[in-house]
C-alpha cells in the first residue's frame, strides 16, 4: 500500500475543486485572537541515530521495576511473565489489531477468548464471564450501570476499600449518566460497616477484595444485606492472583464481580493496556456489557464458536445498548489466557502460595524496623505500613537509593493527611530475600 | 364482555372491564422473525402511554414494546422465558405478554379497531 502524503500538485487539485485558495484558509473562521503566531520552540529535525542516543539518555533516568528491588503495588503488579507468552501472542493466527466483527471466520480468536472466559469465569466463582473490558476502573463503573439498569435503581455505594482510582471512574460516570454515588471515606483500619447504608434506592453496593490497604476481607454478611434490601453486590479484585488462594466473589454471594487482570501474562506497561475481567450470574447476562462468546455446533455437527447476545450490543441496540463498549481488550486477554493455560489450576494456587509467603517475609522483616508498624491484620500480597514520618519523602529517599519502596498513600489520596504516613508495600514471586532485607535496611536507615 | 384494539406500533390491548392483556400483533411478530427472548416488566411497575414496557429480541434485531395506555402491571406471561417461540406462534393467544390495569379509560379512545389497524397494516405492505 502506498502511504505517502500528498504533493503540491495534489493539494493544488483539491483546493481548486473546492474552490479555496490556500489550506489556512479553511480555518479562516478561528477568531484571529486563537492563532499562534509563534513558531513552536522545537529543536532541528535530527537524523534517526541522533533521535536515538537522545532518546535512550532520556529513558536512563527511568527507574523500571524490573531493574531494582520493587515493592511498587496498588493496583498494578509485576509479575513474571514466560517468554513463551510473548512468543505465542505474536503468532500470525493470534495477532489481530481488534475485536471480531466478522466474527464467524475467525474461529482461532473466538475459541481462545471462550477459553478466557471460561477461566474467568472458574477463578471468580461465577457463571458466565464477558470477553473482556478495558481495564478493571472502567470495567467497575460499567457493573454499577449493569446494577442499576438490573434494579431500576440509581445510587451506588462505594466502599472506602476501594481504589481510589475506580471511585474517581465510577464518579466520572455517574456525573454524567445521572446516577447518585455515596462514597464512604478512606477505610485505612478495615473497620467501615456498609449495611446501614443499603436502603430501598441501593442499586449497588461496591466493594474490593483484598482492599486498597491489603485486607482480605468475607464479605457474605453484606451480600445478604445487599440482597435483603434488593441491591446488588459488586466485588472489584485488583490483584487477579490473589483469586489462586482467596475465597472466590462468587461463593461470598457477589452478583457482579470486576477484576483487573494485568498480573497475568501482561507487563506493568506503564499503566495501560490493561484488562478488565467481568464476570456475573446467568440471570442477569443479558444486563451485561461487552462481547460475549458462546460454544455451538456448525450444520456438519462439528464444534464451532459464535459471538452470541448481540443484540446487547450498540451495533445492533444502538441508544439502548447495555454498554458504549463495543470492543474488548483482545491482545492483552490473550496473553492472560496464553499465561493461565501455561500455570495451570495448580500453577495458578502454587503462585499465588509464592505470593503470599514473599509477603510474609516481607511484613516480618519490615514490622521489625523501629518505629514501623504494619497495619492488616490480614493480606495476600500487599499491605499498609505506618511509618513515623510522611511516607512520600522516605519513598523519594529510598528511590534514589534505588529501591522502589511501595506507593505512598498519599499520592492517591493527596487531601487526606491523616493518610500521609501510610505505604503500601507489595512482595510478588519476583522478589528475591535479597530484595527483602535492602529494603528493610534502607528504611531503617532512611527513618533514623 | 371484551374489546380487543390495537396501537399503531403494533402491540393488541384486549380489555376486561378495567384491566387488560397486552401482547404484539401476528404482523409484528412476522416482521421480527424468530423470537428468542422477551424481557417483560415486573408486576407492579407503573407503565406510561406510548413508553417502553418490554423488549422483544429475535434473531434480526432487539425491539421496544410500548403500553397501549398508562396503568399498572399485574402479571406476566412466565411461559415466554422457557418459550419465547410463543410469540411467533400464537401472538394473539398464547404468546401474551402482560396484564396490567387501565389507570384512564380516556386513553383507549386513541387506539384503532380491527378495522382502523386492518387497514394500516394493508397500507405497510
Amino acid at each position: 500500500m502506498r502511504y505517502l502524503p500528498l504533493t503540491e500538485p495534489e493539494r493544488g487539485e483539491m483546493l481548486a475543486a473546492i474552490g479555496v485558495s490556500s489550506v489556512d484558509a479553511l480555518f479562516q473562521d478561528v477568531p484571529k485572537a486563537a492563532w499562534r503566531d509563534e513558531p513552536f520552540d522545537l529543536p532541528p529535525h535530527q537524523g534517526e541515530i541522533e533521535v536515538e542516543r537522545a532518546l535512550g539518555r532520556l529513558s536512563a533516568r527511568n527507574l523500571t521495576a524490573g531493574s531494582v528491588p520493587s515493592f511498587l503495588g496498588a493496583g498494578a503488579y509485576r509479575h513474571h511473565v514466560p517468554a513463551s507468552v510473548d512468543s505465542l501472542i505474536q503468532r500470525g493466527e493470534f495477532l489481530t489489531s481488534y475485536t471480531p466483527y466478522q466474527p464467524e471466520v475467525s474461529q482461532g480468536t473466538l475459541q481462545y477468548l471462550f477459553e478466557f472466559q471460561t477461566q474467568v469465569a472458574l477463578i471468580t466463582g461465577m457463571d458466565v464471564a464477558n470477553a473482556s473490558m478495558y481495564d478493571g476502573a472502567s470495567g467497575t463503573a460499567e457493573a454499577v450501570l449493569m446494577a442499576n439498569r438490573i434494579t431500576r435503581r440509581k445510587h451506588a455505594v462505594l466502599s472506602g476499600g476501594l481504589h481510589p482510582h475506580y471511585r474517581e471512574t465510577v464518579a466520572t460516570h455517574a456525573r454524567f449518566a445521572g446516577f447518585q454515588v455515596n462514597a464512604a471515606p478512606p477505610d485505612a483500619l478495615g473497620d467501615e460497616s456498609l449495611a446501614g447504608l443499603i436502603d430501598k434506592d441501593v442499586s449497588a453496593v461496591v466493594v474490593q477484595n483484598p482492599d486498597f490497604f491489603g485486607r482480605v476481607r468475607d464479605y457474605s454478611a453484606l451480600a445478604e444485606a445487599c440482597h435483603a434490601a434488593g441491591a446488588l453486590l459488586v466485588m472489584v479484585v485488583t490483584e487477579v492472583v490473589s483469586l489462586g488462594i482467596v475465597t472466590p466473589p462468587g461463593e461470598m454471594g457477589a452478583d457482579i464481580v470486576v477484576c483487573e487482570g494485568q498480573s497475568i501474562g501482561n507487563a506493568l506497561n506503564f499503566g495501560g493496556p490493561y484488562l478488565g475481567l467481568f464476570a456475573t450470574r446467568d440471570k442477569y447476562v443479558r444486563q451485561m456489557p461487552g462481547r460475549l462468546c458462546g460454544q455451538t455446533l456448525d450444520a456438519d455437527g462439528r464444534r464451532g464458536w459464535v459471538l452470541t447476545l448481540s443484540a446487547r450490543e450498540q451495533h445492533i441496540r444502538r441508544d439502548k445498548a447495555t454498554s458504549n463498549i463495543c470492543t474488548n481488550s483482545g491482545l492483552c486477554a490473550l496473553a492472560f489466557t496464553i499465561h493461565m493455560s501455561l500455570l495451570g489450576e495448580a500453577g495458578f494456587t502454587r503462585l499465588a502460595e509464592l505470593n503470599h509467603a514473599y509477603t510474609v517475609q516481607l511484613a516480618n522483616k519490615l514490622g521489625r524496623v523501629p518505629g514501623v508498624a504494619v497495619l492488616n491484620d490480614s493480606f495476600f500480597n500487599e499491605f499498609t505500613l505506618r511509618l513515623p514520618k510522611p511516607a512520600a519523602a522516605i519513598v523519594d529517599a529510598l528511590a534514589a537509593q534505588g529501591v522502589l519502596a511501595g506507593v505512598p498513600v498519599s499520592r492517591l489520596y493527596p487531601a487526606e493527611p491523616a493518610l500521609a504516613d501510610l505505604l503500601l508495600v507489595a512482595a510478588t514471586e519476583t522478589t528475591t530475600e535479597a530484595d527483602i532485607d535492602e529494603f528493610a535496611a534502607k528504611l531503617q536507615e532512611a527513618l533514623s | 364482555m371484551t374489546e380487543t384494539r390495537y396501537a399503531t406500533s403494533h402491540e393488541w390491548i384486549r380489555i376486561e372491564g378495567s384491566s387488560a392483556t397486552v401482547g404484539i400483533t401476528s404482523y409484528a411478530a412476522e416482521q421480527l422473525g424468530d423470537v428468542v427472548y422477551v424481557e417483560l416488566p415486573d408486576p407492579g411497575r407503573d407503565l406510561v402511554k406510548g413508553k417502553e414496557a418490554a423488549v422483544v429480541e429475535s434473531v434480526k434485531a432487539a425491539s421496544e414494546i410500548y403500553a397501549p395506555v398508562s396503568g399498572k402491571v399485574t402479571e406476566r406471561n412466565e411461559a415466554l422465558s422457557e418459550q419465547p417461540a410463543l410469540v411467533n406462534e400464537d401472538a394473539a393467544g398464547t404468546g401474551w405478554f402482560f396484564k396490567m390495569t387501565i389507570s384512564d379509560p380516556a386513553e383507549l379512545a386513541d387506539l384503532l379497531d380491527q378495522a382502523a389497524y386492518d387497514a394500516l397494516v394493508a397500507e405497510q405492505h
